[in-house]
């Protein structure tokens, strides 16, 4: 019976390429929103992604990565001071000018590292060499920043090419893989007090963040915790750190808001074209409906069958909608301009919505089968 | 504590069902319409009863009941031994599946199957797995002359075709009970006449009662038994073929 129960649904092509459209489009507005909200959000702790640190310290009020309020010099050392720190490294972040060849200008995220150590380096250099960071006026650009400061230099720019910030002369050392940020700047690295003395405006205090590590068996959280304590600094691990930063883009922009309301659009679409879809295959169904009635069987068989309609064309609408979300995202990500990140709980989250309002239709339908009276055949 | 009602009433040989006092109304206050009112008569096994009658007199009510599609208000509903007005629904559901074929005026056939999984179905209903029960209906697909077409949609096959393949769908199961409603209404008169010859051929077991409600004169001659109704009364019961015939002369 339920191999007929989905030959009914099937052969009604009109009904199922409707249910199957609207299915597959309420799963691709729907994942296709939360994944551009989790790119976008990814996007926001850019910065934490490039940089990896265990431990960041900031001022007191620092509550996300971007909002940087400048620490004083003698800060580092009194990180290092506190029991359970491994080493504890200053880091400049900023966002300046990078004057290009041309005369145009292009706003770039400059990050300024330990010299000695370089903690914080880029991990994955795809051209030049990370430790020539360490010859005088050199930069390591990532490949958006290529891209980017190529744009008005008729080529393709590379190693050993030049460009000014603060009318200093950057040299290109090496070209890395990083994060895209949220501001939208491609990443500068440079040693730290090159980036403060000699790329960025001369300022009283210009120490953004302190990088720390817990000695081995130390919790980071805890120690996190006895940092803040004892310095009256923030200190974060690292996912704290990126947690805060989404919320603070939750809590302060119209992003959460905006995507919120496409993701529940797409789930009142898929309600409303699956269950009116649903409903009107089963009222013109219900002569058909009712001689199966009529003929034995019974109402929770009934049920099922709906129940197994509603579901087949849910797995299949959502199997279309989530490939199509992951080719579209496939895509953004080649051509690296839009956020787009898909974490399991995405795929998941979806799946859960889609089997919800295939169920709410089911039941839409089973509402309307329990009322078809088997005599109603005779009639 | 009260015992339940008996749900068994062995009827005397050669009988198939047996009602008296068959009350039903649809509405209620001023808008209530007794559709039957004591109704009361009897079908036997290897006979063709017929219940005839005016629009509205309450024939396919009583068809209805007698299928148990349909429960009444009060009276006494006895067939193939089952007491079906003390039936709760579940079983009333199983006697369906178990007992009884249907034929519907507008045959009722599943469009996007095909003839063979049509015919299958009530099989699938009793849990026949689905070879087996399309073998069996290519099998009864034969009987009617359909064999060539199981693999048909049935929008594809004419009226006629139709009727038969829904009289192969309402036997496949081998029912005691065929309850056939108008099962020539919806055909033109030669075909009308080849549906009844089967009809007549499945009804000569002596293990099955056909019930047939119909408006259409053209095939009284088929009927063993006749009830004739008005008014939510069966009014007389025709007992012969030569009493049928006497009372409504072929035209």
């Amino acid at each position: 019976m339920f191999r007929i129960a989905l030959q009914m649904l099937v052969g009604d092509r009109a009904k199922y390429l409707m249910l199957i459209s609207g299915i597959t489009f309420a799963t691709f507005l729907m994942a296709n929103s939360a994944s551009l909200f989790c790119g976008l959000m990814s996007w926001t702790y850019a910065t934490l992604r490039n940089v990896r640190a265990p431990i960041w310290v900031a001022d007191s009020k620092v509550e996300q990565v971007g909002d940087t309020k400048p620490l004083r010099d003698t800060d580092t050392n009194r990180v290092r001071s506190v029991d359970g720190v491994a080493w504890a490294v200053p880091l400049f972040q900023g966002l300046t000018q990078a004057r290009l060849l041309d005369g145009t200008f292009q706003l770039v995220t400059l990050i300024g590292l330990d010299p000695e150590t370089l903690i914080g380096a880029p991990t994955q250099m795809v051209a030049g060499r990370l430790e020539d960071l360490r010859l005088p006026n050199t930069v390591v650009l990532d490949e958006f920043g290529v891209t980017r400061l190529s744009a008005n230099a008729g080529r393709r720019i590379g190693v050993g090419d030049v460009f000014e910030m603060n009318d200093s002369e950057a040299r290109i050392v090496g070209i890395c893989k990083a994060y895209r940020s949220f501001t939208g700047g491609p990443y500068v690295y440079t040693t730290y007090d090159r980036a403060i003395t000699d790329y960025t405006p001369l300022q009283r205090r210009l120490l953004s963040y302190v990088l720390a590590a817990p000695q081995p068996g130390t919790d980071p959280r805890a120690l996190a915790r006895r940092i803040s304590g004892e310095t009256g600094l923030r200190a974060y691990t690292e996912s704290d750190f990126s947690w805060s930063t989404v919320w603070w883009y939750v809590a302060n922009t119209g992003i959460p808001i905006n995507i919120g309301l496409l993701v529940a659009i797409g789930f009142v679409v898929g309600t409303v074209i699956s269950g009116q879809t649903f409903y009107s295959f089963v009222l013109e169904n219900t002569r058909n409906l009712g001689a199966l009635k009529a003929m034995g069987t019974g109402n929770v068989r009934m049920c099922l069958m709906l129940i197994l309609q509603s579901l087949a064309v849910g797995f299949i609408g959502y199997g279309v909608g989530i490939g199509l979300v992951a080719a579209v995202g496939n895509l953004a990500l080649h051509f690296g301009k839009v956020p787009f990140l898909m974490p399991w709980q995405v795929p998941v989250g979806v799946f859960c919505a889609v089997i919800f309002f295939c169920m709410i239709a089911a039941f839409i339908g089973i509402f309307r089968v329990s009322r078809v009276d088997p005599a109603s055949v005779f009639r | 504590m009260r015992a339940p009602p008996p749900t068994s009433s062995p009827l005397p040989a050669g009988l198939a069902l047996r009602v008296s006092g068959v009350r039903k109304q649809f509405g209620a206050g001023a808008g209530v319409t007794v559709a039957l009112d004591g109704a009361a008569f009897e079908a036997r096994l290897g006979e063709i009863t017929m219940i005839v009658g005016p629009s509205g007199c309450g024939k396919t009510t009583l068809l209805s009941i007698i299928a148990g599609t349909l429960t009444a208000d009060a009276g006494r509903i006895e067939v193939l031994g089952s007491l079906l007005n003390e039936l709760p629904r579940g079983a009333l559901t199983r006697f369906r599946a178990g007992h009884v074929g249907f034929i519907f005026q507008q045959f009722n056939l599943i469009p996007t199957i095909s003839v063979a999984e049509n015919v299958s179905i009530p099989l699938l209903i009793r849990g026949v797995p689905r070879r087996r029960a399309e073998a069996q209906a290519m099998a009864i697909l034969g009987r009617v002359g359909m064999a060539a077409r199981g693999r048909e949609r049935p929008l594809s096959l004419s009226g006629g075709q139709q009727q038969r393949i829904a009289i192969a769908r309402a036997l496949i199961h081998s029912p005691a009970l065929l309850i056939c409603d108008e099962p020539t209404s919806a055909l033109d008169r030669d075909t009308g006449h080849q549906v009844m010859e089967i009809i007549r051929d499945v009804a000569r077991d002596p293990g099955r009662c056909v019930v047939v409600v119909t408006h259409d004169p053209r095939i009284y001659r088929y009927a063993d038994r006749m009830a004739e109704m008005e008014d939510g009364k069966v009014l007389r019961v025709l007992e012969s073929p030569a009493a049928i015939a006497a009372a409504h002369p072929p035209s």
